[in-house]
């Protein structure tokens, strides 16, 4: 006969394995996936949503650019090197230049600085406006990105009148710039200048750029739902982002005022007044929220900048017809879009360098990824990554 | 001649046959047409044209021209899919979206089979479409298609709830669960339910959008991070049932919106004897406009997560929609 303290000892010795036993999935996110910027590859071990383990496969779109550098001329290698970060192709252009002139010690123009200048800060604008368009995108807002690539078309037409190309200026010589042929007035005796009413236009543009950055603030930094997907989430903290040699917004965003801009004297930025932006928490909402701000930065140096660009001078300086750059190494580093961008570039005096060795931003700023990715949601992987805003040009070079 | 018709109508399965072509037309008809509004007031949020050489003006015949263009894809199968659960998922979803346009009164004796427990049958056979997006997820032999899935199941448990909460409250007013029954309710009270039921409205646009998988809810698909989510590997006529049978979705959750807390087919100022010809108008008005906020709102929110979102489920819609029936019964039995 069983008794109810028979039935009591045997519940208490039944044992429930409450654990439940899941196996953990690998997922593999990309090359070829909507957010991951071109071909970047995630392997990550996923139990449920939560990845771990999360390990970047680079070298899809590796181009071999240092390689091909040094079978090039200087002249053939600026077409090269707008390639690598093709949303600012532009602002790539310049340290190497820059390197080629400090090897060969040429006193460029003011004139052609200024409008380097000008060029470079648009490309930033034009950078940072494909940031704004594809970041909420990759949360599942669709509207900013038509908003932002609207005026960014404006950016980029002004760009294209003075250079001939959209993405791929190809603008700088050694002791200038030159531009598009039909670009200014063309007799024999004066070069070619900047397109008639360039100034005015930018002037516009920015005035544009500058209303499109409230209204981006207003659809996206008010929406309550992008602030809960982005505040407090990917928080990188600065002295890992040094650590791993992220630069640029994304370390400034982590609350380091560090911008080359003030640093470094590649281009007259110690003449125009203007902020380093930098964010508080070094979550993704803050480097999303210093890349808005640096766009109206930018806004406000080219408006200065068009005050004062001397109204007439050369746009080249004397430089011999057959380049050919002197023995010697130099490291000229600038800040890009995306984060510091390097040239370490050898000449063994020929007319192309022995050796150049590329500094992008993109690559050291993702080499943090499997850091920051550890132990988070699948959806979040997307968020972090798309606020760290990277090019594969930029990393795979 | 009208009798000889009317007796033909009135045998059973002739009136079946009748209702079920009706159906058929109406399913692709309005999710063409929810389609095309969508496609071209996102063109105009964006600053686009959207649609415009298809038909000649307008691009109207865009849906209809992409519709062609589904039926002549290959209809393509992974190699490791669960062949019959893959083909049967989308016939499942089309199953639950058209069986959801029969207790939807047009007018006054105009629907399709008025039943006594109308709404509970309509929320009840709304989630008939969940299990077929779960067995798509899972018969498609892809890891992103079963993340949707499993999203799309997580989605349904935590937002069925606040649904049928939320309804509660209008049948308690009405004293019915008949579609039909809580129209004539409202007829008779003089005013739409909204003005008192507006806590459950709410809740019950928010659980639709959730139970529709649209943005800010639309984690099952979520192109951005699972590429299409559940229907990832579907192509071809597959691919068209699940897309008409969201659009069509859209339209039957904002026709049962309608007639549970705008009055259906009944407008106020409108005669009544004139109803049955004015009705079905009265109702797709009504459904257009809410169609219209449910376009709107994808087209500017951004997506939420999945944990965010079965908290809002959780800890916000369902407290208040229980609130909201304790509130509603307390008086009714007062007044």
């Amino acid at each position: 006969m069983v008794t109810d303290s028979d039935l009591t000892k045997h519940l208490s010795e039944a044992q429930v394995s409450v654990e439940l036993q899941t196996e953990d999935m690998t997922l593999n996110i990309g090359p070829q996936h909507p957010s991951t910027h071109g071909v970047l590859r995630l392997v990550a071990r996923v139990n449920g949503e939560r990845c771990f383990d999360v390990r970047p496969v680079i070298g899809y779109m590796h181009r071999g650019y240092e390689k091909l550098s040094e079978v090039r001329t200087y002249l053939q290698i600026t077409a090269l090197i707008n390639r690598i970060d093709w949303v600012s192709g532009y602002a790539n252009e310049i340290p190497f230049i820059v390197a080629a002139e400090k090897l060969m010690d040429v006193e460029v123009p003011e004139r052609a600085q200024y409008i380097r200048l000008i060029l470079t800060e648009m490309a930033r604008v034009s950078s940072h406006l494909i940031f704004m368009a594809s970041y909420p995108l990759e949360l599942g807002a669709a509207t900013p990105l038509f908003f932002a690539l609207r005026d960014r078309e404006r950016v980029l037409d002004l760009l294209e009148g003075v250079t001939g190309g959209r993405f791929h200026p190809n603008f700088n010589r050694i002791g200038g710039v030159k531009p598009n042929a039909g670009a200014g007035p063309t007799t024999k005796k004066t070069p070619q200048d900047l397109p008639a009413g360039f100034l005015a236009e930018t002037r516009d543009a920015m005035s544009v750029v500058l209303h499109t950055c409230e209204e981006i603030e207003d659809l996206v930094g008010g929406n309550e739902i992008f602030r809960a997907r982005t505040k407090g989430l990917g928080v990188l903290p600065p002295e890992v982002g040094a650590a791993f040699g992220v630069s640029g917004p994304n370390l400034r965003a982590s609350g380091v005022k560090f911008d080359l801009r003030k640093v470094e004297s590649y281009l007259p930025y110690d003449k125009f007044d203007f902020d380093v932006v930098v964010g508080e928490n070094g979550d993704c909402w803050d480097r999303w929220w210093v890349r808005l701000q640096e766009i109206r930065e930018s806004a406000k140096i080219i408006q200065q900048a068009v005050d004062g660009i001397p109204p007439s001078g050369p746009l080249q300086a004397k430089v011999p017809k057959l380049i050919k750059v002197p023995k010697g190494e130099t490291y000229v580093r600038a800040e890009n879009p995306k984060g510091e961008m390097g040239y370490y570039m050898v000449s063994d005096g020929g007319t192309g360098p022995y050796r150049l060795k590329i500094r992008s931003a993109s690559f050291s700023n993702i080499s943090m990824l499997s850091w920051i990715l550890e132990g988070v949601l699948v959806p979040d992987i997307i968020a972090i990554m798309g606020s760290l805003d990277f090019v594969l040009g930029d990393v795979d070079r | 001649m009208i009798e000889s018709i009317t007796n033909l109508f009135s045998n059973f399965w002739v009136s079946l046959a009748g209702k079920l072509l009706l159906v058929a037309t109406m399913v692709p008809v309005i999710g063409m047409l929810l389609g095309f509004a969508e496609m071209k007031l996102s063109a105009k949020m964006q600053s686009r044209v959207g649609p415009y050489f298809a038909g000649g003006r307008w691009g109207w015949a865009q849906l209809i021209a992409d519709g062609v263009k589904f039926f002549q894809k290959e209809d393509l199968i992974p190699e490791d899919a669960d062949r019959p659960v893959f083909k049967a998922a989308p016939i499942l979803v089309m199953v639950g979206t058209v069986s959801l346009f029969l207790v939807i009164p047009f007018g006054p004796g105009l629907i399709f089979e008025d039943l006594s427990v109308g709404i509970f049958y309509a929320l009840a056979i709304s989630s008939v479409g969940t299990i077929g997006v779960l067995m798509a997820g899972w018969s498609s032999a892809n890891k992103y298609s079963l993340m949707g899935g499993l999203r799309a199941a997580g989605q349904l448990i935590a937002y069925e709830l606040p649904l049928v909460l939320a309804v509660v409250g209008s049948v308690i007013m009405a004293g019915t669960m008949s579609m039909s029954g809580i129209v004539e309710a409202q007829i008779s009270a003089g005013f739409p339910f909204v003005l008192v039921q507006f806590v459950g409205f709410g809740i019950f646009m928010i659980a639709a959008l959730a139970e529709l998988a649209r943005i800010p809810f639309d984690m099952p698909i979520a192109e951005s991070e699972l590429v299409m989510g559940y229907v990832t590997e579907y192509s071809g006529f597959r691919f068209l049932f699940f897309f008409l049978a969201e659009f069509a979705n859209m339209f039957t959750l904002s026709a049962i919106a309608a007639t549970l807390f705008l009055g259906g087919y009944w407008l106020p100022f409108v005669p009544e004897s004139t109803l049955e010809f004015t009705g079905p108008l009265i109702l797709i008005g009504k459904v257009f406009l809410l169609t219209f906020t449910m376009i709107w709102f994808r087209w500017t929110f951004p997506r939420l997560r999945e944990d965010q979102l079965q908290t809002l489920a959780w800890k916000l819609l369902i407290p208040l929609a229980l609130a909201n029936i304790a509130v509603t019964a307390t008086l009714k039995v007062v007044f």
